[in-house]
């Protein structure tokens, strides 16, 4: 059997028939796993980011351990990798990629998005990441130091983007609401209108 | 300082044939078949009949050819079969039949 | 156990010429010098993972290099961090 030629709809039918069959994975099992899996989004991360924005010490955990300040906001990350939080400032931004596969912080932004999966990024963002940057019209400043992170391993990497000007004031929901997946990859950079 | 390097084709940072690539940000809207090989595998790894690793080797072991063709969850379906039935975990004969007693 | 600031060189090593292997240290690092930033903590080493075997835990380590030094071009000051396992960084310099 040449599983590579076979047609995928027709063997993911077969395979979950064999693994249902064999009590490793039924219909409900797989039903809940996917509400579960939904359930995480860009929000999650967005909530964190507002919240250290507006609160030193949840800033200070956030970067100390990711995973227990995301637990804090009640998102699950429990057998969840554990979570490293790269704060951007107005020396150093972070990019973060994963050259082998497709490492995503997922508890925190959901699925990976089709752009982070795509070979181009993958080879191009170690390489060219100003150039990269640029294709989401993200203008880096000279002076600052793009820093790339390849996930390579065990933990997943999230960045704290700097706040924009022209949020003073702002509760914290609506400064969450202008932070979008990419700001928290490090393509992007929050905007305020 | 471009070495020539015995690479394996998933490792691809920095390669120089899609530098030029321009990378396509639009949304992609994940079907259902998609969401149902994320969530076996799920299964599999909280149940220890598979780890994430196992899934990056199968993944890996693609042709080249077919790593490119093949969307994401394509490949992840590829190599969860490929590694349950290497240990076992489904026969041959299994997935056979129920490919035949699939319409 | 290396320390914060150790200077590394990633081992010049290509199992990918000697069969089957699982490995996650990318290509464009090895060989390279970079600086160890900090232990991320120890976890099964996923070369043995990937096949079902029994695997040891590591040390894992951010390290981080110049950009720079991988490939011609760029900007001297941009760099790049990498997780990388102990076994996978030589120290003596």
């Amino acid at each position: 059997m040449n599983i590579a030629e076979l047609d995928s709809d027709a063997l993911l039918i077969a395979l979950r028939r064999v693994l249902a069959a064999k009590g490793i994975a039924s219909e409900e099992e797989i039903t809940e796993r996917i509400a579960i899996t939904d359930a995480a989004s860009p929000a999650g991360g967005a909530r964190m980011v507002a919240k250290a924005w507006m609160d030193e010490d949840y800033r200070e955990l956030m970067l100390t351990d990711g995973a227990r300040a995301a637990e804090t906001l009640g998102i699950p990350m429990r057998g969840m990798p554990p979570l490293g939080v790269l704060e951007n400032t107005t020396e150093v931004h972070h990019l973060v990629v994963c050259t082998l596969c497709s490492c995503y912080p997922r508890a925190v932004l959901g699925y990976p998005p089709f752009w982070f999966k795509s070979v181009s990024y993958r080879a191009r963002a170690v390489r060219d990441p100003r150039g990269v940057l640029l294709e989401w019209g993200t203008d880096l400043p000279e002076q600052v130091t793009l820093r790339v992170v390849d996930s390579t391993a065990d933990y997943r990497w999230m960045v704290l983007p700097m706040r924009p000007d022209g949020t003073e004031g702002w509760s914290e929901e609506r400064l969450a609401s202008i932070i979008r997946e990419g700001d928290m990859i490090g393509v992007t950079v929050p905007q305020a209108g | 300082m471009e070495r020539d390097v015995p690479r394996a084709m998933h490792d691809l940072g920095g390669v120089p044939r899609y530098m030029c690539d321009a990378i396509d940000a639009e949304p992609h809207e994940l079907t259902a078949f998609d969401r149902e090989v994320d969530a076996i595998r799920q299964l599999l790894g909280m149940k220890q009949v598979m780890s994430v690793d196992e899934l990056r080797r199968g993944v890996e072991a693609l042709s080249e050819e077919d790593y490119l063709r093949m969307t994401y969850y394509q490949r992840w379906l590829r190599s969860i079969t490929a590694t349950l039935l290497a240990k076992n975990v489904v026969t041959a004969a299994e997935l056979q039949a129920a490919l035949e007693a699939t319409p | 156990m290396i320390a914060p600031g150790t200077q590394v060189r990633v081992r010049d090593d290509w199992p990918e010429t000697r069969g089957p292997c699982h490995i996650r240290t990318p290509h464009y690092v090895r060989g390279e010098i970079g600086t160890v930033l900090r232990h991320l903590g120890d976890y099964p080493n996923p070369e043995d993972l990937a096949f079902g075997r029994p695997a040891q835990r590591l040390p894992l380590y951010h390290v981080q290099f110049k950009r720079y030094g991988l490939w011609d071009g760029g900007r001297a000051d941009d760099d790049i961090l990498i997780e990388i396992f102990g076994p996978w960084l030589e120290t003596s310099s």
